[in-house]
């Protein structure tokens, strides 16, 4: 090596060392967090609960000396403004609030648009209530990680639960909302039903308008179809209007209900909703979780979010905790390897990537590519003398890695793989 | 098409119709009289149907027997027919009868969108229902198929009632016949002696009343959640245009042809559901840009 390479690359390394001091960033007086939630629309019947369970679990970590002695602020944006209007709320956020990191989104398309800007404006994006499988597949992110898992988790263990149940099902019938998600979350259901049970019918696919209002058609045709098993991936209003409409005509005495998002539905369905629908909750969330219901950590919290805002917490207040909580432990694993110093961003992203955290329920494991592991809970109906609304019973928790979709392989192929096996495999659990 | 599918698809289309061509009604008479496109008139579906709701609960609350939603049912109307509706004609529409029709557009629209968040200041963001009235009139079987009296009879039932006792107040009553005369011709009408302030007002808060009768009427089976008006607002627009603005009778037969036709799609081509309406308006409107009942330059009302 002649004198003149070495020098170079003794002044490289000094340069490397002055861009590693400048990133040790000087702790900051607070921690600024954009979170972006339905505040209007549809979908407010996720996203106004999720912002109270925000500001009450971002008191809570604050009460308790918030992230490594900074406190958490965060800056509220209403997704319902539709997706162009919140990229620029978005950008506005990180570049003139000085934020650099986001709690995004609740919707699959916002998710979709919001990672590529996270990955511009390098700011930390936590996915923390979307369900789209695609966002983490068909791209690599640096900054986008996801504290919950996705839709593949979700139908695959829709269909284990549903077969478990039935094992000699026939036919099925399907009326999901005419949207991405509708429209997806059925495509993965139905290869992974095929995969499993190749002789099963589908007798019907319906897609009604997203926030129809009148299902009486729909219900005619199921009634007259009589298909074994109806599953709906609704949400919200419109699972709410046909939930109500099927029973006030009998519909659900004849057929079967599969219904993956009804745990958000359950408290205000009430009665209405009768015994022996399996109902599942976009993880393993529900407020008389097996093992964790006497937990304090999960009581104490269902009590406090009873207490403001008078309902059971719904998957996406589980949701917004668990991306709080994700955030808090990467900032703090981030920090401990950072040997105390204050992370970048960056740091906490690939921090985020090698972690374990528990929300409210189960421990959720965080994968390379962003994706949470999340196991998944799914039950049947059935009325309680205790409460005014059905509770779940013969409880079946899914552990995640078995039925989510492996590193760099895509979810509907993916599922096309999986074997009947796993329908009755030994590491589910049973309650 | 096998027979048996005609029928159902008949009853299923019904129920539907009838909301749609009350709320249709309500937007048709107001542009007959007024000539204003009231984009705020969802608004007064969604308040009804809270409304409704609301009352809904208290009563169940107190205790009372379902039966008596069917009184509470338009008694919500009213009360949001006559304290939104003359609130909005007396601050706000009676200033632009004489506008712009873009204008006239963007106020109203406008007052559509303070309407969608004094909703959500009032009745939030969760969504209401109060069905007991539906379960306690029970069900009937056609074909096999179960249905719900209160969708195969109450509906079209109180649809078809307000239709007749509308026509009929009109033709027969003086103040109906003071209304048809503003519709033609709003200074004449003033120059013979009509209080047309007076019967702006009325015909306003009947239109409202209308519009909140819709809700009231579906919120026994729909799931109230913010934004449900601005789902109405288009699908009656569709049912006004097809008819021709301000026809009444036009409005009863484009609701049929509309709520019909969306049901025998969802048995023939389910696909194509949601297009349909505007399938319809788009055909209607290429032949005869007035609208299917319009007569050029006849009585609007």
């Amino acid at each position: 090596m002649s004198i003149l390479a070495f020098l170079r690359r003794v002044a490289g390394l000094a340069l490397a060392g002055l861009v590693v001091t400048a990133g040790a960033q000087t702790k900051p007086a607070e921690l600024k967090v954009g979170i972006t939630t339905f505040l209007s629309g549809p979908a407010s019947v996720f996203g106004v609960p999720a912002k109270a369970a925000a500001e009450l679990y971002i008191e809570q970590i604050n009460a308790s000396g918030g992230i490594g002695g900074v406190k958490i602020v965060p800056t509220f944006i209403d997704e319902g403004i539709g997706s162009d209007k919140l990229l620029s709320e978005y950008r506005r956020v990180v570049q003139e609030g000085d934020t650099k990191v986001m709690l995004a989104a609740i919707s699959s398309g916002n998710c979709n648009i919001v990672a590529p800007v996270a990955e511009d404006l390098k700011v930390l994006n936590v996915m923390w209530d979307c369900g789209t499988e695609k966002v983490l597949e068909d791209k690599r992110y640096r900054y986008a990680v996801r504290t919950q898992a996705n839709a593949t988790t979700e139908m695959v263990a829709s269909v284990l639960y549903l077969l478990r149940t039935k094992p000699d099902l026939k036919s099925i019938a399907v009326i999901n909302q005419d949207y991405a998600w509708g429209r997806d979350s059925w495509e993965l259901f139905r290869n992974t039903l095929l995969a499993m049970k190749p002789d099963v019918k589908i007798v019907a696919e319906l897609f009604p308008k997203f926030g129809a209002t009148d299902y009486s058609t729909e219900i005619s045709r199921l009634q007259a179809l009589r298909p074994e098993v109806i599953l709906s991936t609704a949400w919200g209003g419109d699972l709410d209007t046909f939930v109500r409409q099927a029973s006030q005509r009998g519909l659900m005495k004849s057929s079967l209900f599969v219904l993956p998002l009804a745990e958000s539905s359950l408290e205000r369905l009430g009665s209405a909703l009768p015994e022996g629908v399996i109902v599942g909750s976009r993880g393993d969330h529900y407020f008389l979780h097996p093992q964790h219901k006497d937990d304090p950590r999960l009581k104490t919290f269902v009590k406090k979010f009873r207490d403001k805002t008078g309902a059971y917490p719904i998957y996406s207040v589980y949701h917004m905790v668990q991306g709080l909580e994700g955030l808090k432990t990467g900032y703090e694993k981030a920090i401990k390897a950072n040997k105390g110093q204050w992370p970048t961003v960056e740091q906490v992203a690939e921090a985020m990537r090698t972690m374990e955290f528990r929300g409210l329920t189960g421990t959720v494991k965080m994968r390379e590519d962003g994706q949470g592991l999340e196991e998944q809970l799914l039950g049947i109906t059935k009325k309680s003398p205790d409460y005014p609304f059905p509770i779940l019973e013969k409880i079946v928790i899914y552990p995640a890695d078995l039925i989510t979709t492996p590193v760099g392989q895509k979810s509907p192929e993916w599922v096309k793989t999986l074997k009947p096996e796993l329908i009755n495999h030994p590491r589910l659990r049973q309650y | 098409m096998p027979q048996e599918m005609i029928v159902l698809a008949l009853m299923d289309g019904l129920s539907q119709a009838a909301v749609l061509f009350l709320v249709a009604l309500g937007m048709t008479l107001v542009f007959g009289v007024m000539n204003i496109v009231n984009m705020a008139h969802g608004s007064f579906y969604a308040l009804g149907g809270y409304m409704a709701a609301s009352l809904g609960l208290w009563a169940s609350a107190q205790g009372a027997s379902p039966a008596w939603s069917l009184l509470i049912l338009p008694l919500a109307a009213i009360i949001i027919g006559c304290v939104f509706g003359a609130l909005m004609e007396t601050t706000l529409m009676r200033r632009i009868y004489q506008k712009d029709p873009i204008l006239q557009l963007l106020i109203t629209f406008s007052a559509f969108m303070i309407f969608e968040d004094l909703q959500r200041l009032i009745w939030g963001a969760q969504p209401y229902f109060v069905s007991e009235i539906v379960n306690y009139l029970g069900t009937v079987d056609v074909l096999g198929i179960t249905y719900t009296r209160y969708q195969l009879l109450v509906l079209p039932g109180i649809a078809l009632t307000v239709f007749i006792v509308l026509r009929s107040f009109l033709k027969f009553s003086s103040m109906g016949r003071q209304i048809v005369a503003v519709s033609h011709h709003r200074e004449m009408s003033t120059a013979l002696g009509i209080n047309v302030k007076r019967i702006s007002l009325l015909t306003f808060v009947v239109s409202a009343i209308l519009g909140a009768l819709a809700g009231a009427l579906a919120s026994p089976t729909v799931s109230w959640v913010p934004g449900i008006g601005g789902e109405m607002i288009v699908l009656s627009f569709a049912v006004v245009a097809t008819a021709g603005l301000g026809q009444i009778e036009g409005a009863l037969v484009a609701a049929l042809l509309i709520g019909l036709a969306r049901s025998f799609t969802v048995y023939l081509l389910p696909e194509i559901e949601v297009l349909v309406p505007f399938l319809i308006m788009v055909l209607v409107l290429l032949f005869r840009p007035q609208g299917l009942f319009s007569v050029a330059q006849a009585r609007r009302v």
